[in-house]
This record gives C-alpha cells, sequence and structure tokens, in this order.
C-alpha cells in the first residue's frame, strides 16, 4: 500500500514490528530498489518460534542489507526526532532510499514518556511537500520495477549503494538543520563518559540509558568506562567508529539479537570489521542479552562490564557469552 | 475521470495501442492480446503488473512495451500497490499536485488465484478504488508450466504430470469469481479474447465502477506454450472454452449475476481438449473416470450459474 502511494508521489509512513516486518521481507527490498523514500517506524520485537511479542533486536538487524536507511531510537523523543529528519534524508534527491526508525517495543513503544513536539508550522517549513523520487506520470509514462538481468542488475545495485553513501553527508546536514529548529543534537554515535575511557560498552536501544546508569556507578568505583549508543546503524558510521573505537583497550559489546553459527552479533562484527586489522590493540568481547524482553538491570550491566573486562584481560574473547540466560 | 462508453464496433476505439510492439512475448499469447486490448479499452491508466508472463515480456531493461505509466513491484502485491496508488492520486488530485486517472492491477493466475488471493480479499473488502484484472492461462507458465488453482482437472503441468500414476492434476479449477463476489464489490465478470467487444465493454464498466470501489475481471487467456497447441489457434481455443461451457461468461453487477453469453447447445469437451497436447490424454480410455469428472463438473457450474442467476440480487 505505501509503495503504491510512494510511487503515486506521495509522503508515506507505515510501522510496523516483529513478524510482520519478517512477513515483508520481500518488499524491504523492492522499496529500496525502486528507491522510494518511504519512512518506516518499527516497534524492534522479537521472532518466533517460539512466538514471544517482546523486546529485542533480531527483526532490526534481519533487515540489515535490505539497503535501507538504519536508526534506533533510544527513547519517545529520539524517536520522534528521527522520524522527521528521516524524511528529509530519505527524499533527498541523492538518496532516495527508504528509511526505518526502530525503538525498542514494548519498552519504549508502550511506556508513557514526555517528549517535546515540534508545531506543525516548524514541521512543514522543516519538510515542505515531497518533490522528488519515481512518480507514475500519465503526461511522462515511465515503466518502473523493470527485469533486468545479467548486463543490468548489478548497475542498479551498485547505484543503490552510491545512494546509501551519498546519504552520509545528507544525514550530517538534515541533523544540523534540525537542531537549529529544535534545539536537538544528533550524532551516528551517542558518546557518554568516553572520553578518558579505557573501556567501551556499546550498546543500542532502551539499554543505553541503563548503561548510562552502570557506567556512572563504575565510575565511582573507579572504572574508566565508557559508554556507545548506536545511533545511526546504516550506512554504518564508518569514519566516526574508526575513530572513537580504535583508542579504547576493551570493547563489550551488548547485543539484543543472535547470530547462530557465528562467533559474534552484528554489532560486534561491524566494529571489528572498522578497527581490525589497523587497530589490533583493541580487545572484543560479545554478549548476548535480553532476547524475548528479557529485563536488563543496571546490576546487569554492571556484571556484563566486570565479566567482560576479565574475559578479555584472561584473552577468552572467541565466543559469544550470553548473559541472564538459564543453562 | 469521465465516464467510459460501451463500444459498438472497433472503429470507435482508437487506432493504435499504448501496449507497443517489440516485447519479448510468445507468438500466439493469450496474456498479450488481452495486454492490448486493455490498453485499448482504457488509454489511459496506470497498470500495476505482478510478476509473470506479461511483466518480464515487456519490460526487459533498457526496454518497455508500455506507453502508459507501468509498474511491477512483487508477484502478490499488486492490489494493495494499486490501492495505494489510487489512493494517493485521490489525495494529491485534490492538491491539485497529481493527474487523477484510472488505476489498473493486471496478474496471472498464479498471482491471482493462489499467491496474492490474501492481498487481494483485503482491497477488495476495504472497498479500494481500482480494477483487478486477472488474464489466466491456468498454470504458472512464467516458471515453466507448473500447476496453479486455476489450472483445470486433467491438466497435464510439469508439477501434476500425465502419466502412469495420475492423468495431470487431480482438482478441480478455483472458483475465483465466487470468492470475488462474496466481497459483494461493485462489479465482478468474466471474459475472454475471443469475445473482444464483450471483453473491452467490461473493462470499460469496471473502470467506470472503480470510482465506488474495486471491480474485478477474470479474463482466459490461452498460452500456447503451456496448454501446447498451435500458435494460430489461440482465439480458436478461446471460442471453445466458452462454447463447451468450460469458461462461461458472465457478469455480476449490483449484486445480481448475468449470464452474457449463453450456451443453449454446448460443444463437445473432447474437442477442446484434444487439440491441446495438455489435456488430449484425458480422451485415453484408461483417464476415462476424469473426463467424466471434469465434464461433470462444467455441468454443474453451469446449472449453479443458471440458478444464481434466477435467484435475484443474491451478491
Amino acid at each position: 500500500m505505501v509503495i503504491g502511494a510512494s510511487l503515486a508521489g506521495a509522503r508515506t509512513f507505515t510501522a510496523t514490528a516483529s513478524q510482520g516486518l519478517a512477513y515483508m521481507w520481500e518488499a524491504l527490498y523492492a522499496a529500496s530498489g525502486l528507491r522510494l523514500p518511504i519512512v518506516m517506524a518499527l516497534a524492534a520485537r522479537a521472532l518466533s518460534a517460539p512466538i514471544n511479542i517482546h523486546n529485542d533486536h533480531s527483526d532490526f538487524f534481519g533487515m540489515r542489507d535490505a539497503g535501507w536507511i538504519m536508526f534506533n531510537g533510544e527513547e519517545a523523543q529520539e524517536t520522534y526526532d528521527l522520524t522527521l529528519m528521516a524524511y528529509e534524508i530519505a527524499e533527498d534527491p541523492r538518496v532516495l532510499l527508504p528509511a526505518v526508525v526502530s525503538y525498542d517495543g514494548f519498552i519504549v513503544s508502550h511506556a508513557i514518556s514526555d517528549f517535546y513536539a515540534l508545531s506543525d508550522e516548524d514541521v512543514i517549513a522543516f519538510l515542505g511537500k515531497r518533490s522528488t523520487g519515481p512518480k507514475l506520470d500519465p503526461d511522462n509514462p515511465r515503466t518502473f520495477g523493470v527485469l533486468a538481468l545479467q548486463d543490468s542488475y548489478f548497475e542498479f545495485r551498485r547505484q543503490q549503494y552510491e545512494a546509501m553513501e551519498n546519504s552520509r553527508e545528507v544525514i550530517a546536514k538534515v541533523f544540523r538543520k534540525y537542531e537549529e529548529i529544535s534545539g536537538r543534537s544528533y550524532e551516528p554515535l551517542k558518546k557518554y563518559m568516553v572520553e578518558d575511557a579505557e573501556t567501551c560498552l556499546v550498546v543500542m536501544g532502551s539499554t543505553v540509558g541503563t548503561a548510562r546508569s552502570a557506567a556512572k556507578i563504575l565510575r565511582e568505583q573507579g572504572e574508566k568506562v565508557g559508554v556507545v549508543d548506536i545511533l545511526q546503524y546504516r550506512p554504518w558510521p564508518a569514519k566516526e567508529a574508526e575513530q572513537l573505537f580504535s583508542r579504547f583497550k576493551r570493547i563489550i559489546v551488548m547485543e539484543k539479537t543472535m547470530s547462530p553459527g557465528m562467533m559474534a552479533g552484528p554489532m560486534y562484527e561491524d566494529i571489528a570489521s572498522t578497527i581490525y586489522p589497523k587497530y589490533n590493540g583493541v580487545k572484543m568481547v560479545d554478549f548476548t542479552y535480553g532476547l524475548g524482553g528479557r529485563d536488563i538491570s543496571t546490576k546487569g550491566v554492571i556484571d556484563i562490564y566486570r565479566l567482560g573486562k576479565e574475559l578479555i584481560d584472561k584473552d577468552k574473547t572467541d565466543v559469544v557469552h550470553f548473559y541472564g540466560v538459564r543453562e | 475521470m469521465s465516464k467510459l462508453n460501451p463500444i459498438a464496433k472497433i472503429a470507435d476505439l482508437p487506432e493504435d495501442s499504448k501496449f507497443r510492439p517489440g516485447h519479448r512475448l510468445c507468438a500466439g499469447c493469450g496474456p498479450a492480446i488481452a495486454a492490448k486490448l486493455i490498453t485499448l479499452a482504457v488509454p489511459e491508466a496506470i497498470i500495476v503488473n505482478t510478476t509473470g508472463c506479461v511483466e518480464v515480456g515487456t519490460t526487459i531493461y533498457p526496454y518497455s512495451a508500455w506507453k502508459v505509466p507501468w509498474v511491477h513491484v512483487l508477484f502478490q502485491n499488486n492490489a494493495p500497490v494499486a490501492a495505494g496508488i489510487a489512493a494517493a492520486l485521490e489525495k494529491l488530485s485534490a492538491e491539485g499536485r497529481a493527474k487523477k486517472m484510472p488505476v489498473i492491477a493486471l496478474g496471472g493466475d498464479g498471482a491471482t488465484f493462489d499467491i496474492g488471493l490474501g492481498a487481494i480479499s483485503g482491497a477488495l473488502e476495504r472497498l479500494d478504488r481500482f480494477v483487478y484484472i486477472c488474464y489466466d492461462n491456468e498454470a504458472y507458465m512464467n516458471t515453466g508450466i507448473q500447476r496453479s488453482g486455476a489450472s483445470i482437472l486433467g491438466s497435464a503441468t510439469t508439477t501434476s504430470p500425465s502419466g502412469k500414476v495420475i492423468p495431470g492434476k487431480q482438482e478441480n479449477k478455483k472458483d475465483l469469481i465466487g470468492i470475488v463476489a462474496a466481497h459483494h464489490i461493485p462489479y465482478a465478470a468474466t471474459a475472454t479474447l475471443w469475445l473482444w467487444r464483450d471483453m473491452i465493454n467490461k473493462i470499460r464498466k469496471a473502470v467506470n465502477y472503480s470510482e465506488q470501489g474495486p471491480a474485478f475481471l477474470h479474463i482466459l487467456a490461452p498460452c500456447q506454450f503451456g496448454w501446447r497447441y498451435e500458435p494460430n489457434l489461440t482465439i480458436k481455443i478461446s471460442r471453445m472454452a466458452v462454447e463447451t461451457r468450460l469458461f462461461p461468461i458472465y457478469e455480476i453487477e449490483d449484486g445480481q449475476l448475468k449470464i452474457n453469453f449463453r450456451v443453449t447447445k454446448p460443444a463437445p469437451i473432447e474437442d477442446y481438449l484434444k487439440i491441446q497436447r495438455r489435456t488430449r490424454h484425458l480422451l485415453e480410455p484408461k483417464n476415462a473416470e476424469t473426463l467424466q469428472r471434469l465434464k461433470e463438473w462444467a455441468e454443474w457450474s453451469w446449472q449453479r450459474l443458471e440458478n444464481l442467476e434466477k435467484a435475484g440480487k443474491v451478491f
């Protein structure tokens, strides 16, 4: 439905979660391949079986390679702000890609929370009317969704990659423009107490706040720890990530998803492929936690920090570690 | 949108179709003839095509046979895509940002009877304003003649071959219009290539109805490649399907079913089956039971239509 409306030239929005996202796997690729600037909210939730409904990030990471710009909001305010910015980014003629704004299912999506909304006038002034992208027009009849074979498919896909690369600059510009009207500043990687940190906790979503509380407590105990939130997942902020992550001694990645058969989750892989082999002094360890909505407390993050640090220092980092599971 | 009036003669149509020559569909392709008749019947429309023969045969990059706005998204979602386009045009045209025009979802029988049926049902139930046209060639021809819910009993396909164990497909054709009519939409009809004027006028009528809600057409479009007959026989086969009562021509308008081509003395089904290699095995004595079942099904379906017609406004 939104693919059709977007093709007709309308600005479109949809929302989904979990199985709904998995069910639209084909449509995700079609939306990005057709270069439609659709914006979608995703209340990130676990995938069946067994069926669960509660929060983790299995659905979000499942769409990693579908060619969508991917953001993850920590709470209501970020989710709101990112949704508005997503339109401005997606509709830029250099980009024309769909964008997803994810936020934790139930923990954020079903929690009552205050946030600052912009006035309608400010939003209209910020976004204007949609004027870019594919359009089904009788005066200029064009064919969309063609059959592209061995001689042309690769070039279509290559252009999609280029569009995603172009989005980096556009995202930075839109973040600045949005700050001017909202007073809230955004960057792809959200940092907390990282300046002098030796160990960095990497998290995504609602756990970011919990990790900040944990870092504060750990700092009081003399631990040099910081927290990084991956706010912009695709395009992966490679430059920022290289600068940031290369300076830590230890990186402890906390993932609310699982990649069976692989020795690490997706965020670990992204960070590792950004800094290795250039900065091989940085040691990393990966934790899977919180699947199917299993709660994580401040104490839980502190446990992961202590355990992670110990594992790295003992060089036992070659497997995924599970936190909070009965075994 | 201006109302489309029925045509009386071929001269009432535009001279040239916006479905252009040079496409890669087979000689004698029924769906290609259907596509041409659709663009002649409605010169200005947006076409939303499913995955299938017509899609792959007409839009091999960098070429396109379509001089109307055309889009293909997935195998199963032309109905919701068409509904989305229609909804957006409604809004954008009110703001002067787009031109309102008919939206036609075009799909093969695989996409319509099987893969996209749930999505189609949703769009019909929501009374979305578009026309759905199913070009039915009674199997997944594009992928190599696999059986579909539209294949007739006894047809030999690559997934229901006729051999020592079974004489082709073991199940009857799905009652597509029956399913569609159960949504109580403004207009639903069957048509076929041989009765080209009936088909064109039904398309035009469907477009007029689509201002109020969905209108649905089920068009039998024989496939020389999959039915395995000589390419010059497509229109004759389309005629024989009607005259044997295997494909009745009727419409449901304002809840009333009406048979548009009354077959009083049906032609022998055997004549139809024997000129197609997908069905000629049904004439072998060992397959007599399947042949009998097919005949009974055709008769039962016809009687049912006559009863529904007499019953008044039952849809």
